[in-house]
């Protein structure tokens, strides 16, 4: 880990295109993006369908690979590793929350929460400990052999947020994670997620909501495939580390 | 990956498979009836062959026996008393194959003698075999009590016998028969010995109603005493044969020279008799013709197995495949989280080899009482050998594997992407 330290950047973009081919056509879903994130930044991606947030977030997400420019995980560069290695660089440096909780129905709790650590060349000797603090943190300690369809939809997501924990990874991506929630839970959610920022691990958020994506350091506009604005709130997430 | 990591993924595919009981129960099925059919198909097929196989080891699998034979165009008794009817065997081949054949071990000539066997008031009518000492070592048998033939008893023309298990039973029922006197035809011959019962091969168990019914006697006493002329009592009528030898037992050194006497024989026999008044048994040619049966046997009910079990195996591919569809979502998941392309082609890789070595345990146990079953209602014999269950078991298995490719490559080359996206 201590190599990694020094790299401020967890994510880092340069003129990062994605072309895709739609029959004849070709679909320019990244059009020259670039930005970096740094160390415990907490981002939030807005844009309407089509602006390309998702083939944004699918190659943050190391689920896709940049066309043309290049693309740094925690130092690593992606366009040149092959699927294996992407597959690597997943379960070690990303944790993925989903709009739709995307849990796997015939796994329990806790199982669900290892997920990513069965991936791993190398897991963890202490992974069912770590998955029992976060079900426990995640207020979840007496449903551990429950099946994901015994949950509610604010239960599931601590579910899926503990899953995206349990690797201590480089950058938590959360797609719409509040997206099918009513308002108090997902405001509870909502304040889990400033509580991980607070912590120091850095986030992307994907939104189309406005006061959502208010609660970030960073809000990312894009339109077009293109970044629209970038506008920087630092200091709210100061008090908000304050208030905490 | 670590021993721990398949014994999840064995534990977590056997959750997915219990997901869909019903669908996963009737997908084993095609399995479980392939594995089980070939298990008792081999059974019956074995249990069939080897009582064949049975009766022609005990003829002697070294042996090549020459027998006579009456021929089909000669008249039977047709109302002539005084007919003699000449066919079969001659001293001269007997004496041209011990003189003149390479590799023989013994060459044993047999006589059937008809004539009554009394003792007292008890008599029975067994087959009278005049023999040679050889005929012992020949044909495997065992001495119960006393002793064989010997060749003294062929040159002083004793009148001793040996008797068979049954008739030394029927006739001494209550006593040891050696030293007795018993009468053949019109003379008087003492038991000197008794044969063992002839013994099974495959489990020591005499036949039941095997009646070992032969009264044997050195050869040169019976051509003293009775000839070479037999007359034959048929129902009011009388048949007279003049037969040299029935039987020519010729014992060879090794298996290899078995086909090479047989020929010889074939040769010298069809060169000396005029009509085909004898037949050429060699038992190891039957046994091999046995043989080829049951492997032509052997190939049909594979054949019919196998196809069952591709069936099966379409069967399971055919559900796969719809699984990898269904699921297209944990797919995404799994991938979105970590899995590699392999991880996602052993996941399924294991539930479909589960499904298929599932069929296969319990076809392997339905295949193990069928022949059960077959035994106690059909009355026949099966036997089910080691290597049946075990190739019925792991050629399940291996269809799991072969079915379970394609659906498996088919999971693991979703795009992660559009896997995530499908409803």
């Amino acid at each position: 880990m201590s190599s990694q330290e020094h790299i401020q950047n967890v994510v880092e973009l340069m003129n990062v295109r994605r072309t895709y081919r739609m029959g004849e056509e070709l679909v320019q879903a990244l059009d020259g993006v670039s930005f970096a994130i740094g160390r415990g930044e907490y981002w939030s991606v807005m844009g309407a369908s089509g602006s390309g947030k998702s083939t944004l977030l699918n190659v943050i997400g190391c689920l896709d690979r940049p066309t043309e420019g290049d693309y740094l995980l925690a130092g690593t560069k992606t366009s040149s590793l092959d699927d294996d290695e992407l597959s690597d660089l997943r379960s070690q440096k990303l944790g993925f929350i989903f709009q739709s909780y995307n849990l796997i129905p015939q796994l329990d709790v806790l199982e669900n929460i290892l997920v990513p650590l069965y991936y791993q060349d190398e897991p963890p000797a202490d992974g069912e400990e770590r998955a029992r603090a976060l079900a426990e943190r995640m207020g979840l300690g007496d449903r551990i052999g429950h099946r994901p369809t015994e949950l509610s939809g604010g239960q599931q997501q601590r579910v899926a947020i503990a899953r995206s924990l349990v690797n201590n990874p480089e950058l938590i991506m959360a797609d719409e994670a509040t997206g099918n929630l009513d308002s108090q839970t997902a405001n509870e959610i909502l304040d889990l997620f400033d509580e991980l920022s607070a912590e120091g691990k850095t986030i992307v958020f994907v939104t189309h909501e406005a006061h959502v994506a208010e609660r970030a350091s960073h809000i990312l506009r894009m339109k077009d495939g293109q970044i629209e604005e970038l506008i920087v709130q630092r200091e709210i997430v100061q008090r908000e580390i304050v208030r905490s | 990956m670590k021993r721990q990591t398949y014994a999840r993924m064995l534990r977590s595919g056997f959750r997915s498979l219990m997901l869909h009981r019903l669908r996963s129960l009737l997908t084993t099925l095609g399995v479980l009836f392939g594995t089980s059919s070939v298990i008792a198909m081999l059974a019956i097929g074995e249990g069939a062959s080897f009582e064949a196989q049975e009766q022609i080891k005990l003829l002697g699998s070294q042996n090549v026996i020459l027998r006579s034979v009456k021929p089909a165009d000669e008249p039977t008794s047709g109302g002539q008393t005084s007919r003699v009817v000449r066919y079969g065997l001659l001293d001269a081949d007997y004496e041209r194959v011990r003189d003149t054949f390479p590799a023989v071990v013994h060459v044993v000539p047999v006589r059937k003698i008809e004539a009554e066997v009394r003792v007292l008031t008890r008599s029975l009518n067994p087959q009278i075999l005049a023999t040679q000492p050889s005929y012992l070592a020949a044909t495997g048998r065992l001495m119960w009590e006393g002793r064989f033939l010997t060749a003294e008893d062929g040159r002083s023309l004793s009148n001793v016998c040996v008797l068979g298990t049954d008739v030394a039973h029927y006739l001494f029922p209550l006593r040891s028969p050696i030293g007795e006197r018993i009468k053949i035809g019109p003379e008087y011959f003492i038991v000197v010995g008794t044969l063992a019962p002839r013994l099974r091969a495959a489990d020591d168990q005499p036949e039941v109603g095997e009646f070992t019914g032969e009264v044997l006697i050195p050869f040169e006493t019976a051509t003293n005493w009775f000839g070479r002329i037999q007359v034959k009592l048929r129902s009011g009528s009388r048949e007279m044969e003049e037969v040299d030898l029935h039987e020519i037992i010729i014992g060879v050194a090794s298996g290899d020279a078995v086909s090479l006497i047989a020929d010889a024989s074939r040769e010298m026999l069809s060169r000396g008799h005029q009509k085909r008044d004898y037949e050429i048994v060699v038992p190891l040619e039957l046994l091999a013709r046995a043989e080829e049966t049951k492997r032509i046997f052997n190939v049909v009910l594979g054949s019919i197995a196998g196809i069952s079990l591709l069936v099966g195996g379409i069967g399971i591919m055919n559900v796969m495949l719809a699984t990898v569809t269904e699921r297209t979502r944990e797919i995404g998941i799994r991938r979105a989280l970590g899995a590699k392309k392999r991880h996602i082609i052993t996941q399924f890789l294991i539930e479909t080899v589960l499904l298929s070595v599932g069929g296969g345990l319990f076809g392997v146990a339905l295949g193990l009482t069928i022949p059960i079953i077959v035994e106690a209602s059909a009355d026949m014999k099966t036997i089910v050998t080691p290597i049946a269950p075990i190739a019925a078991f792991g050629i399940s298995a291996g269809v799991g594997i072969i079915f379970g490719i394609y659906p498996a490559w088919r999971a693991a080359s979703m795009d992660p992407v559009e896997a995530l996206r499908h409803e």
